[in-house]
């Protein structure tokens, strides 16, 4: 069972219909103790790093979220969550779970902030994340921070928004999207079914 | 780049959609969310779904409906009508939508958009604005659906609006709304000169070059439907083929 962590932010109800659409066996849980025997977890998210960590920490569910994910079950955060995959954020200035090498940076240059809107992200040739799409796909986005990964070979989709920034991450189990992958129509379904295979081949 | 956004609206009153009845690929045309389940199909970048609906009852429908909508329709939706406070605005938000569109509520009490916009973030905030040119120049602001005269210029309170915390403006033409005979460009322009945010263009598609007119000479960064899509004049696809045709970057 894919288990959608319930922090306090962000639309879970679609992330957890996402699933169901692609027969993924899915549940929302606020329970850090359910954690440990999910086959994946997805962590969304929309606000601020900060508050996000905090809420987490208030649960126990950030302790729960990298034993689980060290212990080698997929993870797959999206928008706030992919942030809270990196070490630390801007925003707020905050300590994050630090699976992932990196830092969180408040988009900056000449574009409206918060970017909003239809994107298209130029995926890594051969990423799984993005099998059976084209290299070149719209994704739907609503952010003002973008993920600066320390190791760039993590990077698994680009997207130009008066700067090309990491809108993707594969480092093995752990993924993560900048974009709404609920929220983008079919080409989203497509990536959450890619992740969901991802959890039953684990 | 970012696209540019074409999106139908849905005039939706006690859970069934009001216009619109050539249909003949859905089951229940007037069922709101096989409705947006088929836009979504066509290409449509987001739905708005505007309630009509007076009564109380109505609302606990319309959460309903916002809640299967999120079951089966997986691009962003707007719900715009009757949200007078920032607790309607949760609810729905909480149901599964991810912006509400408050028109009147706002212009009687602005705070609403700044309350809104603290609590869930700017993003999910759109002010709705109906607007009818002056006589003597510029446009005014309307509220109650169109129908009581604000004495309020449009493209001020469209600026103060986003100084409170709106995240777009979806602005409607009074003059154009249902005429089929082209956006308000000036309009557009208009504001697209003030505002930071993005705009989008409501009320006169008619032809397919009324949609790039919108978007290229009136700098829209959206543009919303309703007949064009409901009588079945043109589907979402075609819109944005013609779009892509004119170089306006779309996501097809």
């Amino acid at each position: 069972m894919i288990l959608v962590v319930d922090y306090g932010l962000g639309n879970l109800a679609s992330v957890r219909n996402a699933l169901a659409r692609v027969g993924a066996d899915a549940e929302i849980t606020s329970d850090p103790d359910r954690l440990q025997a999910a086959t994946g977890l997805i962590l969304p998210g929309v606000g601020a790093a900060s508050e996000g960590m905090k809420r987490m920490r208030a649960r126990g569910l950030d302790t729960a979220v990298v034993e689980r994910a060290r212990a080698g079950a997929p993870i797959l955060g999206i928008c706030l969550g992919m942030q809270l995959l990196f070490e630390r954020s801007d925003e707020g200035d905050a300590a994050c779970l630090g699976l992932l090498p990196g830092m969180v940076r408040r988009l900056d240059g000449p574009m409206k902030v918060p970017h909003i809107g239809w994107n298209q992200v130029e995926a890594r040739p051969g990423s799984s994340m993005f099998a059976g799409l084209q290299e070149r796909t719209y994704f739907y986005f609503v952010h003002s921070y973008i993920c600066v990964p320390t190791n760039g070979d993590v990077c698994a989709g680009t997207t130009e928004y008066g700067r090309s920034f990491t809108s993707a991450v594969v480092a093995g189990p752990v993924w993560g999207t900048q974009f709404h992958p609920e929220r983008s129509g079919e080409a989203g379904l497509r990536l959450i079914a890619n992740f969901a295979a991802l959890c039953a081949d684990c | 780049m970012l696209a540019k956004r074409i999106i139908p609206c849905l005039d939706v009153k006690d859970g069934r959609v009001v216009k619109g009845t050539r249909f003949v690929s859905l089951r229940d045309a007037g069922d709101p969310v096989e409705r947006a389940a088929l836009y979504e199909q066509q290409g449509a970048d987001e739905v708005v779904f505007l309630d009509i609906t007076a009564s109380i009852e109505g609302r606990d429908t319309l959460l309903d409906l916002v809640r299967r909508t999120s079951v089966s329709v997986f691009i962003p939706f707007t719900v715009g009508g009757g949200i007078r406070s920032v607790e309607d605005a949760g609810r729905v938000l909480r149901a599964g939508a991810d912006k509400v569109s408050v028109n009147t509520a706002a212009l009687e009490r602005p705070q609403l958009l700044s309350e809104g916009a603290g609590a869930y973030g700017s993003q999910c905030m759109v002010i709705a604005i109906d607007a009818r040119r002056r006589p003597s120049g510029g446009w005014q602001v309307y509220s109650h659906g169109g129908r009581v005269s604000t004495g309020r210029d449009a493209l001020e309170w469209a600026q103060e609006a986003e100084s409170l915390g709106a995240g777009e403006v979806l602005i409607t033409s009074i003059d154009s709304d249902g005429t089929q005979a082209g956006y308000d460009v000036e309009l557009l322009a208009a504001l697209a000169q003030r505002l930071g945010i993005p705009i989008i263009a409501s009320g006169g598609a008619g032809a397919l070059d009324d949609f790039r007119s919108a978007l290229q000479d009136g700098r829209a960064d959206a543009a919303l439907a309703a007949s064009v899509f409901h009588d079945g004049t043109y589907s979402v696809t075609e819109v944005k083929r013609y779009l892509d045709g004119c170089g306006v970057n779309v996501r097809i």
